[in-house]
């Protein structure tokens, strides 16, 4: 049952390069009200097909805002209207987006479920009308087809698309909460089947088009072009106009049939269909798929299945009812304003508030090709960047150049890029054992142990070859930066890169700077970031920064947790049921047990005795004996290649027993443990704030969640306490505080608004 | 069959700065000209014909043969023999030498073989005409064959993987164990490869985009594969095509005459189906070369040499970069040049290529217009005479200067594709009559 296969994105919340919702935020208001003439939507009759053009000139990408569907339907009523027209052809003059989704402002605008319900009736009225358009409507998809602009595509008699990369189909619209609320929940599952309409809605991947075509989602395919008497992007899209005139005139001819000859698999998966058990079943597993990887924490999945499931065993007039029901309701959950809230930090991270900087950085040196160093490198050379990786030993770097292979044939293999693509974008890779030609770098990361004295012996040795406008980047977790950079001659050009691992995976970049580091040196940080496609936080120096800070009081609670006698297994389903992608016992083995002593131990040093609770000893014995985690195959888990599911490593009750805490009753209810975990890693985060580390709570929720995996349905740390309810949050925290003392103390950020309710991170 | 500007393929860079105040004569002093003295070819035939079940250095063999006898060549008198081909057969690998020794050239004389893809033979004859500037060698063969009756297919990786394994195994029982590891699906055997390694694109597929993306229509296409194989039938029939020596075919007749001219007409071509891009492509069957066995050979030569050995040259060659490239080496413009012979892959790709050099496309100063469609390929070409991917460079080369002499013009341009976008072209000069 193909169906929920991967609903990995809702616990992840991976972001995708194609936004369905873009928030254009004026867009609407500068436009002149009289103005009657067309500006989104214009139209062209070439023989006897009318070439629908959609082109928002404010925008990089089309969204179907208010104006775009007034225009639409305009055009669309005179070309019904025109006698002269048979067909007609939808494409967009945009490359690179066909519709890119709805407009988000003008969800959020509205007041009550019941407005957006019926801004969703709207929208299905007018798909209607185009599904039952007496002129066949060819869409003419280059470029994103995402969430409202699929659902227009699918409204079409026939989809024509082209095979660029940039061509994806997609209803994501699950990613912000929300369900596909223009017919979506109901075509769909008529066009693909049940099991494939569900993968796509509950996933809100995004299709390529060769797949779309397979999957029935697209008719026929256009090949992009290459240079020719157009640049490629414009010719493409002519091409791609001339064959969907060519099919819209098929269409009309009956040359081309619309109702497709079903294959022998088809009729027979047909047939299943057709038993009322055999869909029930189907609704119960993909229910109880989404209930295990969702925790019932994300309505949105929920709705999208009962909207479909109305949709298929009651008639379209009660499924677009619930469609547009459901989608009024989901738009006003906390959920939704929390997904949203991190779409829209999501975007603000990925610019640079820093500018351009003086010098692109051409070459970047990583220094040290362990799991970091060789997952920097990964993410920089196939962006074009000559990257040099650096070791001390053969054997290190032919480890860390064999992962970034690695990643590279694994693409290979999901045929992401050819082998030649991968081959070529190997060549930009040097790996060596010396500082030959570090002369050229523009940059070096330095991956190196995190040992203050290793860091400022490669920080002498680079600046010793580098030319010097070089910048040092010292990708460190816990550090401060000032105290690196102590051992510089220019420490303006000294900044921290704080990747998470695994690299190629994490989207988060920490970035921090010291006072003495130059805005320039920020802005081509932010810039190499930017092009290895992380998201940014700029963050202020100080001990663990801002995420490390955030982790160890978290993490320090968790060791208390396990030492009062609960069981790792127990301690992950409370994190994992609060909404944490991953339980607190298993990022302690993924961040390392070893790695997890040391910044204990030095923030414990640099914060004093806010920052216990959990006995650091407890860790320090696990490293002793060799657990530090997955990597070394235990840790608080034991870890057997191939094995998925994992045990609770036997040897550490005997270190938990050495350690044992009693636990008190009166905090140590299943919630009480949830809260005492969450509530010291809200509280740092809300003192980062404070103390002037992180530039607003936007930055720190996006930093939380894309980091830290704090959970995507509460929107980050400040969002919670806005949603949460400040006063409630200190409320519990005061109870703690009876008990454990002062790792519980709320901050006066905290208290201040918790005193004054008008007060909001988020507005 | 990518169109590049950057189509420069060629290494040698010999006669390049040719002095552009003489029109009259592209010889430089103090420089060798090197001329062309014969060229011939074996018929070009569709694969699976009469040449079925030769092998290809069997064509080569009949190609040196054939300039051995149109030449009077002594067997020992040239200095180096070079080969043209794109599908190796893993039992000839280096062809030259296999044709050479069996054409019974002299053991001395080596030979080697090169391959780029459609332009291999131009490769051939301009890596020859480099060893004879460089004043290595005086007389050089140069030629190309391609055999597509009969290709390598090979065993999947796995099964080879496995013979190997099985060829090193020592014990009953390991032996045994590879037998036994041995899956139906290791049988599945692995064709040579239609696509480019690097873009995993077809030519065919490739030469529909092409076509696509310069507004070439299935109509001009159709047309102008039509012009090609009407006139290479009245070429044929008139007798103009000098270059196809007669080959005896062993276990079958004589063969004298290539047998993919097929002028048919519009209404005809207009019926096919595309046969890359479904459905909307234009490239066809019709409108683009079939595949075809075939070999050809050249005898080049310094002039002294030719001059000495009391040959008449045919024509001085001039090997340099791509058209525009070539034309300004040579200080010619393209009204200064008689002949054009341009090969013909796609009917597709060739018009692009037209519809190119005519446009903004290429960079201003190195635009050159368009060739006048009445010198363009008078006597048909790759799309009707056939495409022996290694052998077509010598075809081109010796129609030019067999049309030179014909048609009394003084310069000639050969430009042919490759594979990997890469582009070959070469002037070539009357030699006094």
């Amino acid at each position: 049952m193909a169906g929920a296969r991967a609903l990995g994105v809702l616990s992840r919340f991976t972001s995708r390069r194609y936004a369905l919702f873009i928030g254009n935020n004026f867009r609407t208001f500068s436009m002149a009200p009289a103005l009657l003439a067309r500006t989104h939507v214009n139209y062209e009759v070439k023989g006897d097909v009318a070439v629908v053009r959609i082109n928002d000139p404010s925008s990089k990408v089309n969204t179907l805002s208010v104006q775009m569907q007034r225009e639409m339907t305009e055009v669309m009523n005179e070309v019904w209207a025109n006698n002269a027209v048979q067909s007609a052809v939808l494409i967009s003059s945009k490359p690179g987006c066909f519709i890119a989704g709805a407009d988000i402002n003008m969800i959020q605008a509205c007041n009550s479920p019941e407005e957006v319900t019926t801004l969703s009736q709207e929208g299905q009225k007018m798909f209607e009308r185009i599904e039952n358009s007496p002129k066949p409507v060819v869409a003419a998809i280059n470029g994103s087809c995402l969430g409202g602009g699929l659902e227009f595509a699918i409204a079409c008699q026939y989809r024509v698309a082209t095979k660029s990369k940039k061509t994806v189909l997609g209803t994501p619209e699950v990613m912000l909460g929300l369900l596909p609320g223009a017919g979506g929940t109901q075509r769909l599952p008529k066009m693909l089947g049940l099991p494939s309409a569900f993968d796509m809605m509950l996933t809100g991947r995004n299709i390529r088009a060769d797949k779309a075509k397979k999957m029935g989602l697209v008719d026929q395919l256009v090949d992009p072009l290459g240079p020719g008497l157009k640049s490629p992007e414009e010719r493409t899209i002519d091409y791609l106009e001339e064959v969907a005139i060519e099919c819209a005139r098929g269409i009309v001819s009956k040359k081309i049939p619309l109702r497709k000859e079903k294959g022998r698999m088809q009729k027979i998966q047909d047939h299943i269909m057709s038993y009322g058990f055999v869909r029930n079943q189907i609704y119960k597993t993909v229910h109880g798929k989404v209930m295990k990887q969702s925790k019932g924490l994300y309505p949105a999945p929920l709705k999208i299945i009962e909207s479909v499931k109305t949709g298929v065993e009651q008639g379209p007039d009660a499924g677009y009812l619930a469609e547009s029901q459901n989608f009024g309701e989901l738009a006003k959950t906390s959920e939704s304003a929390a997904l949203i809230g991190l779409y829209h930090g999501q975007v603000a991270c990925k610019k640079n508030r820093f500018g351009t900087p003086q010098k692109e950085v051409k070459t970047l040196a990583i220094l040290g090709a362990g799991l970091m160093g060789a997952g920097i490198a990964q993410v920089t050379v196939d962006k074009g960047v000559h990257t040099v990786l650096k070791d001390t030993a053969v054997a290190g770097l032919a480890r860390g150049e064999q992962q970034v292979y690695k990643g590279l044939n694994d693409k290979t293999r999901k045929k992401n890029i050819t082998s030649f693509q991968r081959d070529s974008i190997l060549s930009n890779l040097t790996g060596q054992l010396d500082y030959r030609g570090f002369e050229n770098a523009d940059m070096v990361i330095e991956a190196v142990f995190e040992d203050i004295n290793i860091k400022h012996a490669v920080l002498k040795e680079v600046e010793a070859v580098v030319s010097p406008h070089c910048i040092f980047a010292s990708n460190t977790s816990a550090l401060p930066i000032k105290d690196i950079a102590a051992a510089s001659k220019r420490p303006d050009k000294v900044i921290g890169m704080h990747y998470f691992s695994p690299v190629d995976k994490m989207q988060l970049l920490e970035i921090i700077s010291t006072d003495q580091t130059s805005k320039d040196t920020i802005a081509s940080a932010v810039a190499v970031g930017l092009k290895q496609g992380k998201v940014i936080i700029v963050v202020g120096d100080g001990p663990g920064f801002y995420t490390t800070r955030c982790l160890a009081p978290m993490l320090a609670e968790a060791v208390r947790v396990l030492q009062e006698g609960v069981d790792p297994k127990k301690l992950d389903g409370l994190t994992t049921s609060f909404g944490f992608p991953v339980g607190a016992a298993t990022l302690a083995d993924e961040v390392g047990i070893d790695v997890a002593a040391h910044v204990a131990e030095d923030l414990g040093k640099a914060f004093g005795s806010r920052f216990g609770g959990g006995n650091v000893e407890v860790l320090k014995t696990m490293v002793d004996l060799g657990f530090k985690g997955r990597k070394s195959g235990k840790g608080c888990y034991v870890y057997q290649p191939g094995l998925k599911t994992k045990e609770v490593n036997p040897d550490i009750g005997d270190i938990l027993e050495k350690y044992r805490i009693t636990p008190n009753p009166a905090v140590s209810s299943d919630s009480d443990v949830q809260y005492r975990l969450v509530s010291r890693f809200v509280n740092e985060a809300v003192m980062c704030l404070q103390e002037g580390i992180l530039n607003g709570p936007l930055e720190g929720d996006i930093g939380a969640v894309f980091g830290l995996g704090f959970p995507p349905c509460l929107g980050g740390p400040f969002r919670f306490v806005d949603s949460f309810g400040a006063d409630k949050l200190v409320e519990k925290m005061r109870r703690f505080e009876a008990v454990y003392g002062n790792h519980f103390t709320p901050c006066q950020l905290l208290l201040d608004h918790a005193n004054d309710s008008s007060k909001k991170f988020h507005k | 069959m990518r169109f590049g500007a950057c189509s420069l393929s060629t290494t040698t860079q010999l006669q390049a700065q040719v002095q552009t105040k003489s029109k009259k004569t592209l010889a430089r002093p103090g420089v060798k000209n090197i001329v062309l003295v014969e060229g011939v070819r074996t018929p070009f035939l569709l694969s699976g014909t009469t040449y079925a079940d030769l092998m290809p250095h069997d064509l080569a063999r009949a190609a040196l043969q054939g300039l051995l006898n149109r030449t009077n060549l002594p067997k020992d008198a040239v200095d180096y023999i070079i080969y043209g081909t794109v599908i190796q057969e893993v039992k000839t690998s280096n062809v030259a030498r296999e044709a050479a020794l069996g054409a019974g050239f002299s053991d001395k004389i080596p030979a080697h073989t090169v391959t780029m893809a459609c332009i291999s033979s131009n490769q051939a004859m301009t890596t020859g005409a480099g060893l004879i500037a460089a004043g290595q060698c005086d007389a050089i063969v140069a030629g190309g064959v391609e055999f597509m009756s009969d290709v390598p297919i090979r065993h999947s990786r796995k099964m080879r993987k496995t013979m190997l394994s099985l060829s090193r195994a020592k014990t009953l029982g390991q032996r045994l164990g590879l037998i036994g590891s041995i899956r139906l699906a290791h049988l599945t055997p692995e064709l040579p490869a239609v696509a480019e390694f690097s873009t995993a694109e077809t030519m065919g597929h490739s030469a529909d985009r092409l076509a696509a993306a310069f507004g070439v229509s299935r109509l001009e296409q159709d047309e102008f594969a039509l012009r090609s194989h009407t006139l290479a039938k009245k070429a044929q029939d008139d007798g103009l095509l000098q270059d196809v020596i007669s080959f005896k075919v062993p276990g079958r007749d004589i063969v004298s005459k290539d047998n993919g001219i097929r002028p048919s007409s519009m209404e005809q071509l207009k019926k096919l189906k595309p046969a890359f891009i479904k459905p909307h492509g234009t490239v066809t069957a019709a409108n683009s070369s079939f595949l075809t066995d075939g070999a050809s050979a050249v005898l080049i030569m310094s002039e002294e040499k030719a001059l000495a050995m009391g040959y008449k040259p045919k024509a001085y060659l001039r090997p340099t970069y791509g058209t525009p490239k070539a034309l300004e080496r040579a200080g010619l413009s393209m009204s200064d040049i008689d002949v054009f012979e341009f090969h013909e892959a796609f009917a597709g790709q060739i018009m692009a290529n037209l519809k190119a050099m005519d446009s903004d496309w290429l960079p201003r100063h190195t635009w050159v217009g368009t060739p006048p469609m009445e010198k363009f390929n008078l006597w048909g070409g790759s799309l009707s005479l056939g495409h022996p991917f290694g052998a077509t460079g010598c075809r081109l080369v010796t129609t030019v200067a067999h049309r030179l002499q014909k048609e009394g013009g003084q310069y000639g341009l050969v430009a042919a594709c490759a594979a990997g976008g890469q582009g070959h072209a070469m002037v070539i000069e009357a030699y006094p009559q």
